[in-house]
């Protein structure tokens, strides 16, 4: 294959990944553009190993490395549970790191790739190897980090370490400092040094950057790192000069921005507070330190199972706001069963989502979706929110700081201006918790307490189980 | 809401004082007429927003409510039409009022009730005339979701296809239901529908409580969902065409149509027993689709209700006001339905009326505001302290067309991320552009004309990424991130062309090995991203 052929495809290759991208606008087209990226992917590497810069020579390490790759990846695509696709995500993020990463250090020992270069663009080529090591690596130890935390591996609360912002300062400063020296070495030996500290800075910083951010924030955190995946393989792309790799990156990368300005917005928080991390100890210690009597008067009015399906029978409009304790209980086919019951019996059941429940941006609507709840019933926050004073039931399962009425109410919460479900509105608000606990953010919800304001204790499972039962007989 | 209280302070209707608004209730002066603009319960809730009410003496004895009612819910009851009139700031009606009423009412006073401005442009000058503020209940837009609460069109419309039902039985002699009894078989009564709007929905759930087997048809096939949920069957048309109209109303029909919809309606007409036609088409007259002939093909004391009699009637024989008897058919083509119920249909508007107040009054002290920002009370309001506002701008939002499986309209502002996202403050966006400014002169003054290349490529890439994804419904967010993860493992090339380069020998045990693992690693997104994505996707369904 010559390399104008190889030029070509990859120009088809981009179209396809572009198109791909926008078949996700709606469901009903996104499986085709899936399917786009499924043909340019294939595109893309076929045109890759036939073309002037693979030779023979390698095909069986292709071959073999692809194969071992891929089954490890259909493997854990078939396995796993959607209740773990943001953690699933994200070790699949530090992949894409650490590959950049190697691929990085791997064209620093080629002797071939920087032959022939003049001073300026030698300068230039290191600095992209340099910049797309240190994205690889940032990316690889946060996105780790981030696995762990939402796999319930590190625990949940932000870590925070004293004068942290000037750690992650003199980070930087040091990594500058180093990106000089490594710019001004002249064998590859001696520039390992340099890029070997720029390299654990780097993953120190990743973990200390996704460490000190908290489980409420992991939506902004994924879709952050899945920008970086982008940006480290545009990086990559820069060193090999690879334009194909350069579009595609800068596609991801700038895909994942938007995702993580929209989850910002969603929770009115500045991005910047947000990588800074410390939401919900910080800012929320003053508000949820005195929670014995200082705490929103009144009292929280437990329900039983059976009340609940009581209430559920004679409502004629039900609004459902899922939360991440449905994921936690696995409760959707359950909650799914109920709304088509209801809705046979003609009431109109519909489901509220909140932009940032769950751990990842979407994360209620596909789990909705794999308990076959039928999509327009599920409506964003802005679509029903004005709804909820014709609503006879809120059902809140497992969710917490999105509804709280604080973000409204009171100027001094450290979720104030958060938009909310206003669930308090309807007739009746039930809320299923396990206990009082407070959500990710540590604040007390004075939802709790409200006049037409329900508890129903025990884990979101068991008692919608009990819930059925009784709607049932 | 900061926006109303400002123009709270501004503009607010009546005294400079703050003193609570007076709200009137006249009684009906047109014959025949038996509803009241409020009841006693509603008096009550307006008092609690701060009002005071009076009630002329006798209004709303025709719909059960007597003048002590309303005293003891709170109201003063004052003696005549003229003497109310002139003690009210607002004044609540049912029928559009007369010349003399508009005579009586007070300069600059507030009117709320059904005015029809199309219909009566004489009215709307006379109205004007009296700087009066006029909101026309009639005018609501009723597309938005939020105005369904002070939609009396549906109310009364669904009171009058209830009554609708309750005259068809009360002419038609013998039972809706099927028995089965000691003095022999009884079949079941034939109802055919026609229309399916809000008064055809409600006679077809009264009709099927009452045990009649209903049938059901409407231009407007997305409404067959709603004929079934009530009881009915829908009958379609063997036609093809959508009969959506805009704002939930159904629009004239094309000639073959229509052709089709004749035969369909012969053959109804030869089988049931009961008709009840509800078909209107705004601004034109009623659809004509029971003939003559059709009436003569029916069975011997079969019942027509025509509900349409007002705009000329669905049936050929109708004549309003009237039941009459011909060729052994009742025709009933009352125009007065909603006020033969005129309690349920009082309370009903009078619950309307109480909505819309509660919007012209947010600060619950007695004071309204027509605030002309805001869609609905926009749409309402014909006069504005005597400047006709009629006909108003068309509403910001489209009515979503019910296609049967599509997308949302693309100008909807739905999307929950505001659609591309506010306008930036013009500080801030100014630095952004010096910024980029500098970054982009640093970058040509100094790079080799290869990186500019690149350069371009990538930013370029960027914008398009940025294009795409903001039209991703929220929906999706999770398939997006999984997809593009798979498709950033696409780094694979960096590890592929590292590999095994030609033309070079020997040495590369280190690269190789980095190269492989790379690939490997980048597999594992690859493969796994896309068949991840997939199994997702497959579960979006309708």
């Amino acid at each position: 294959m010559s390399a104008s052929l190889a030029t070509v495809s990859y120009i088809g290759a981009t179209i396809l990944f572009i198109l791909s991208l926008g078949g996700l606008s709606h469901p009903e087209t996104s499986r085709r553009g899936n399917l786009y990226g499924m043909i340019g992917m294939t595109i893309a590497v076929l045109a890759t190993i036939f073309g002037p810069r693979v030779s023979a020579a390698g095909i069986p390490w292709i071959i073999g490395s692809m194969v071992v790759g891929g089954s490890v990846g259909i493997f854990a695509a078939r396995k796993v549970q959607m209740t773990q696709m943001p953690e699933l995500v994200a070790l699949m993020h530090s992949l894409v790191g650490l590959a950049a990463c190697l691929v990085g250090f791997a064209n620093y020992f080629d002797p071939s790739a920087a032959a022939g270069l003049t001073h300026a663009e030698k300068a230039i080529h290191e600095t992209e190897i340099y910049v797309g090591i240190l994205i690889g690596a940032v990316t690889f130890s946060g996105s780790i980090i981030a696995f762990g935390k939402l796999s319930g591996m590190i625990g949940g609360k932000p870590l925070l370490l004293p004068a942290r912002h000037w750690l992650n300062l003199v980070g930087l400063l040091v990594v500058i400092y180093f990106g000089g020296a490594f710019l001004h070495t002249e064998s590859v030996s001696a520039g390992m040094i340099p890029l070997i500290v720029m390299t654990v800075i780097s993953l120190l910083f990743g973990i200390h950057m996704v460490m000190a951010i908290g489980g409420a924030d992991m939506p902004v955190v994924v879709s952050m790192l899945n920008s970086y995946s982008g940006w480290a393989a545009a990086a990559t792309g820069f060193m090999l000069n690879n334009d194909l790799l350069i579009v595609i990156g800068a596609l991801v990368g700038s895909s994942g921005a938007i995702l993580s300005y929209i989850m910002c917005r969603a929770m009115n928080r500045n991005f910047i507070s947000v990588i800074a991390g410390g939401f919900g100890t910080g800012g929320g210690a003053p508000a949820a330190a005195p929670s014995g009597e200082a705490q929103p008067a009144g009292e929280a009015v437990p329900i039983s199972a059976a009340e609940t399906a009581e209430l559920l029978r004679e409502a004629k409009n039900v609004i459902i706001v899922p939360g991440y304790g449905m994921a936690v209980a696995q409760a959707q086919h359950i909650v799914y069963e109920i709304t088509q019951h209801l809705r046979e019996k003609g009431v109109n059941v519909r489901f509220g989502i909140h932009p940032v429940a769950g751990r990842m941006p979407g994360h209620m609507n596909v789990l909705l979706a794999e308990a076959k709840v039928p999509y327009d019933i599920v409506l964003e926050m802005d679509e029903l929110n004005q709804d909820f004073p014709d609503t006879d039931v809120a059902m809140v399962i497992g969710a917490n700081d999105i509804v709280n009425p604080a973000a409204q109410d009171d100027p001094n919460s450290p979720i104030a201006g958060m938009p909310v479900l206003e669930v308090w509105k309807a007739k009746t608000s039930i809320v299923m918790k396990r206990s009082m606990a407070s959500g990710y953010a540590g604040v007390d919800n004075p939802l709790f307490y409200k006049e037409n304001n329900r508890m129903l204790f025990g884990d979101a499972r068991k008692m919608l189980d009990e819930v059925f039962m009784a709607l049932k007989t | 809401m900061m926006r109303d209280m400002n123009n709270l302070k501004n503009n607010f209707i009546g005294t400079e004082n703050y003193m609570p608004l007076m709200i009137g209730i006249p009684r009906e002066t047109v014959a025949g007429e038996k509803r009241v603009a409020t009841v006693p319960e509603v008096v009550e809730k307006l008092i609690k927003l701060g009002f005071k009410v009076a009630v002329e003496s006798g209004a709303g004895d025709a719909a059960n409510c007597s003048d002590d009612v309303y005293r003891a819910a709170g109201a003063e009851i004052i003696d005549g039409a003229a003497k109310l009139w002139a003690a009210s700031d607002i004044v609540f009606k049912v029928c559009a009022p007369t010349a003399e009423e508009v005579g009586l009412m007070r300069e600059g006073g507030t009117l709320i009730g059904f005015i029809w401005p199309a219909q009566n442009p004489e009215l709307m000058q006379q109205l004007a005339a009296k700087k009066a503020t006029v909101l026309a209940i009639d005018s609501l837009p009723r597309q938005l979701s939020r105005a369904q609460k002070m939609d009396a069109l549906t109310s009364q419309a669904g009171v009058a296809g209830y009554r609708a039902v309750i005259e068809a039985a009360n002419a038609f002699g013998r039972f809706f239901n099927g028995q089965i009894t000691a003095a022999g078989k009884v079949p079941p009564a034939k109802v055919f529908i026609a229309g399916a709007g809000v008064a055809g929905l409600a006679a077809i759930g009264t009709a099927a409580n009452l045990g009649a087997i209903v049938r059901a048809n409407d231009t407007r096939a997305e409404v067959a969902d709603q004929v079934k949920s009530l009881g009915g069957e829908f009958v379609k048309v063997d036609y093809e065409e959508e009969g959506s109209g805009g704002g939930g109303y159904a629009k004239v029909m094309s000639e073959g149509f229509q052709q089709a919809q004749h035969e369909m309606y012969a053959k109804q007409a030869r089988e049931v027993d009961i008709i009840i036609t509800t078909a209107l088409i705004p601004g034109k007259p009623a659809p004509r689709l029971i003939t003559a002939e059709m009436v003569r093909s029916m069975k011997p004391g079969s019942v027509i209700v025509d509900m349409a009699a007002e705009r000329g009637g669905n049936c050929e024989l109708t004549e309003p006001n009237q039941a009459v008897v011909k060729h052994g058919v009742t025709i009933v083509g009352y125009t007065d339905l909603p006020s033969r119920l005129a309690k349920q249909s009082s309370t009903l508007y009078a619950t309307n009326l109480f909505r819309l107040t509660e919007e012209l009054c947010k600060t619950k002290d007695g004071i309204i505001n027509a605030n002309m920002e805001d869609d609905a009370i926009r749409g309402l309001t014909v006069i504005k302290e005597g400047n006709i506002t009629w006909p108003p701008p068309a509403p910001k939002l489209p009515a979503a067309p019910a296609k049967p499986a599509t997308a949302k309209p693309a100008a909807a502002p739905a999307h929950g991320h505001g659609g591309g996202g506010a306008p930036m403050a013009g500080g801030k966006l100014a630095i952004m552009f010096g910024v980029a400014a500098l970054l982009f002169l640093f970058i040509g003054a100094y790079a080799p004309a290869a990186f500019l290349g690149h350069f371009t490529v990538f930013v370029l890439a960027c914008f398009v990424g940025y294009m795409v994804v903001w039209n991703v419904t929220p929906a999706l967010h999770t398939p997006l991130m999984s997809v593009t993860n798979a498709i950033s493992s696409i780094i694979a090339i960096g590890a592929l062309v590292q590999v095994a380069p030609p033309d070079v020998a020997g040495g590369r045990g280190l690269i190789l090995a980095l190269a492989v693992l790379a690939l490997a690693l980048t597999a594992v997104n690859m493969f796994g991203g896309f068949a991840v994505t997939q199994r997702m996707l497959a579960m979006f369904r309708k």
